[in-house]
């Protein structure tokens, strides 16, 4: 599986790295490591570290205790309660979180929007880069730019487009899809392909187009055609990338709050999102901490689970997609 | 309790139907690239063999064309969904932007002079340049330090990890974790916000932080979150660059008798320029587009409004859609520079390679 690692994924090509007192990092760190560059960095650790987990912990305190004192007097004087993660996925009230419908709303939003790319950005990442036709560096750059085009340069066009369908002159060329309640999940699905592609083909065409050429030329000589050749040999050497690729998808999509917003806020409680849900608790309920700090960390927990089982792939797909050559 | 998974069904029909569309589509376009050409190809070596026979000469460049299709056929869907979900809209967009509110008249430039005559947007613009000239300076200086010094360090794993976890963690979430950081309650009460609790602790007053417009404090302490998810990006990838620093240059410079410092400045940092252009490129263009910090911390309000979230109020809270157009344009105008950077870059890379 080494063909898959892209040339700026090859790490650590100086074997020791900065062990040794010669190589420049090993050096600068010697001169950093007095005790001051030891305090900084130990500083810059907990400034990093110590707003997540003061949150955690109050996620676990009683309703009074939050509110009432800071989440460092735990220490004195320990309570712990479930009642706020009870309370924020199944509560009742209307203005409880009820965020458990939401949890679902967004695994059902994630699923197709990480599928759909994948298989989207795969093919054509491949065409780019094996099929040999006319236009196809022009066809890669576009794909590239469009990358960087805003994504609220695309929002009140592609909402008229679900809702109005496409009319040229006064001729509809497209219907409008009018979908409601649980169909807009379709719509998020929809936009989320769409502003995944740009990077997606990026990201995998890096990969592929690395893959040994005598490889697939022996599978041509052999009489493969492409649709064989991508299924057969490319498929499983691409599948880590794939994966990083997946993983980078499935964080935007989970952790989305403007598409959301616009696609699929329509269907409120049905189709809304956990983001879309926690940014409402926290703008109407800003003082409701019992109900922030678990929401909060209801809604972390599927991408922390992802982010740390799956890290290494998302590494590599970062220095695949960031520091190519 | 009042949660029943049967109220769910629906959400999970939609699923499954979403997942049988995926299988259906993705199959079928296989299917289709593997069966057409096939019959293409019984039928052109048919001909050929006729053609041979005849005495004819094999017409050239007749591959190419035939890749040409099956290209199309791979690139199809992506190139679709480009169109209907960018390409179209962004061009849409700039039509809407020199026209009125509900798109019913061409107003020229109207727009435009809103945008930079109005006090509010100037302080939006300006909050945007805060935003970007802040951002990526701190983030990228912070991840490249934190990568220096704990690079090789006992426990580098677990260092890098703890700076590197906010890149899970949504932005609405990162925004609650620091809301509890800023929180206040007045003088008399115990604090529960952290920053607020450390002033007691030196003798001073609690403050409403996010309330705080001077010197664009409430601004600053934003930032302060955006640094917090981007530095952990910063750092991995400069990381990487730095263990990928060839041993024999280094050596070089060493019997050249340069110290730290020098050795710092004249060859880390040279080697690893591309992959801070990266990481400095990247963050401008993530935080030019932040939206979702602004709007869960301050919706905007206190002066701490920028582009992205505003373009979200004037066209859907305020149905101004010409001017949230023309603040999305503007947007785009900011990247534009960056966008030919990036492709002279590429293309450099491509002819290199």
């Amino acid at each position: 599986m080494t063909t898959t690692n892209p040339p700026a994924a090859a790490v650590p090509v100086t074997k020791g790295g900065g062990d040794r007192p010669g190589t420049p990092a090993g050096r600068v760190r010697k001169k950093l490591s007095s005790p001051l560059a030891t305090g900084i960095a130990i500083l810059i650790a907990a400034f990093w570290s110590v707003p997540t987990f003061g949150l955690l912990i109050s996620s676990f305190r009683p309703e009074d205790e939050i509110k009432t004192s800071g989440w460092w007097s735990f220490f004195t004087d320990p309570q712990l309660t479930l009642d706020n993660y009870s309370e924020v996925l199944f509560g009742g009230s209307a203005s409880s979180g009820q965020l458990a419908g939401y949890f679902i709303n967004s695994l059902v939003i994630t699923i197709p929007a990480v599928l759909f790319p994948m298989a989207i950005c795969a093919l054509a990442a491949y065409a780019l880069a094996w099929i040999d036709f006319r236009g196809r560096d022009w066809i890669y750059i576009l794909i590239f730019a469009l990358q960087i085009v805003p994504l609220q340069m695309a929002l009140v066009p592609l909402l008229r487009f679900f809702s109005q369908g496409v009319e040229l002159f006064g001729v509809q060329l497209l219907p409008a899809w009018g979908l409601s309640g649980e169909e807009l999940f379709i719509q998020v699905w929809f936009a989320h392909t769409c502003f995944a592609i740009p990077f997606g083909v990026y990201l995998l065409h890096n990969f592929i187009s690395e893959l040994p050429k005598d490889v697939m030329e022996a599978a041509r000589v052999d009489g493969a055609n492409h649709p064989k050749i991508f299924r057969t040999i490319v498929l499983p050497l691409i599948t880590p990338v794939l994966a990083s690729f997946g993983i980078f998808q499935f964080l935007w999509v989970w952790n989305d709050l403007l598409v959301a917003l616009i696609f699929a806020s329509g269907g409120g409680r049905d189709t809304n999102p956990m983001t879309v849900r926690l940014a409402e608790l926290a703008g109407t309920r800003g003082n409701e901490w019992q109900r922030l700090t678990s929401g909060a960390f209801v809604s972390m927990i599927v991408p922390l689970i992802v982010f740390l089982s799956l890290q290494r792939y998302f590494v590599r797909g970062l220095l695949a997609g960031s520091v190519k050559g | 309790m009042n949660f029943d998974l049967a109220d769910q069904a629906d959400k999970f029909v939609m699923l499954l139907g979403g997942l049988i569309a995926f299988v259906v589509l993705v199959g079928g376009l296989l299917l289709v690239l593997d069966v057409i050409p096939t019959k293409l190809a019984e039928r052109r070596e048919a001909r050929l063999a006729a053609a041979a026979e005849a005495g004819a000469p094999i017409p050239a460049g007749a591959a190419r064309g035939r890749e040409g299709w099956l290209a199309f056929g791979f690139l199809a869907p992506a190139l679709l969904l480009l169109s209907i979900g960018l390409i179209f809209p962004a061009i849409r967009t700039t039509i809407l932007s020199f026209m009125n509110g509900n798109s019913t008249e061409w107003v020229g430039f109207d727009n435009y002079t809103w945008m930079f005559g109005q006090p509010d947007i100037q302080n939006v613009l300006l909050n945007t340049l805060v935003w970007v000239l802040v951002v990526p300076a701190l983030a990228a200086t912070i991840g490249l330090l934190y990568a220096i010094m704990v690079d090789k360090a006992r426990g580098e794993a677990v260092a890098k990890a703890l700076i590197f976890l906010p890149m899970a963690i949504s932005f609405v979430g990162a925004s609650i974790i620091w809301k509890f950081v800023y929180a206040y309650r007045s003088g008399e009460q115990d604090q529960i916000g952290l920053l607020n609790q450390i002033v007691v602790w030196f003798g001073g007053e609690p403050k409403q932080w996010l309330l705080e417009e001077g010197f664009k404090l409430n601004t600053l302490l934003l930032i302060v979150i955006m640094i917090w998810i981007q530095a952990g990006f910063a750092m991995v990838i400069l990381s990487a660059a730095i263990k990928a620093i060839p041993a024999e240059i280094v050596e070089a410079a060493r019997i050249d008798g340069t110290n730290a410092w020098q050795m710092f400045w004249r060859i880390t940092l040279p080697a690893i320029r591309p992959a801070l252009i990266v990481v400095v490129v990247t963050i401008t263009i993530a935080t030019l587009k932040v939206f979702d910090i602004v709007r869960t911390m301050t919706n905007g309000n206190y002066d701490t409004s920028v582009i992205a979230n505003e373009m979200y109020n004037q066209s859907f809270r305020y149905g101004e859609t010409g001017h949230g157009s023309a603040l999305a344009v503007f947007l785009f105008v900011l990247v534009i520079p960056i966008v030919i950077f990036q492709i002279r870059n590429i293309r450099k890379q491509r002819s290199e390679a």
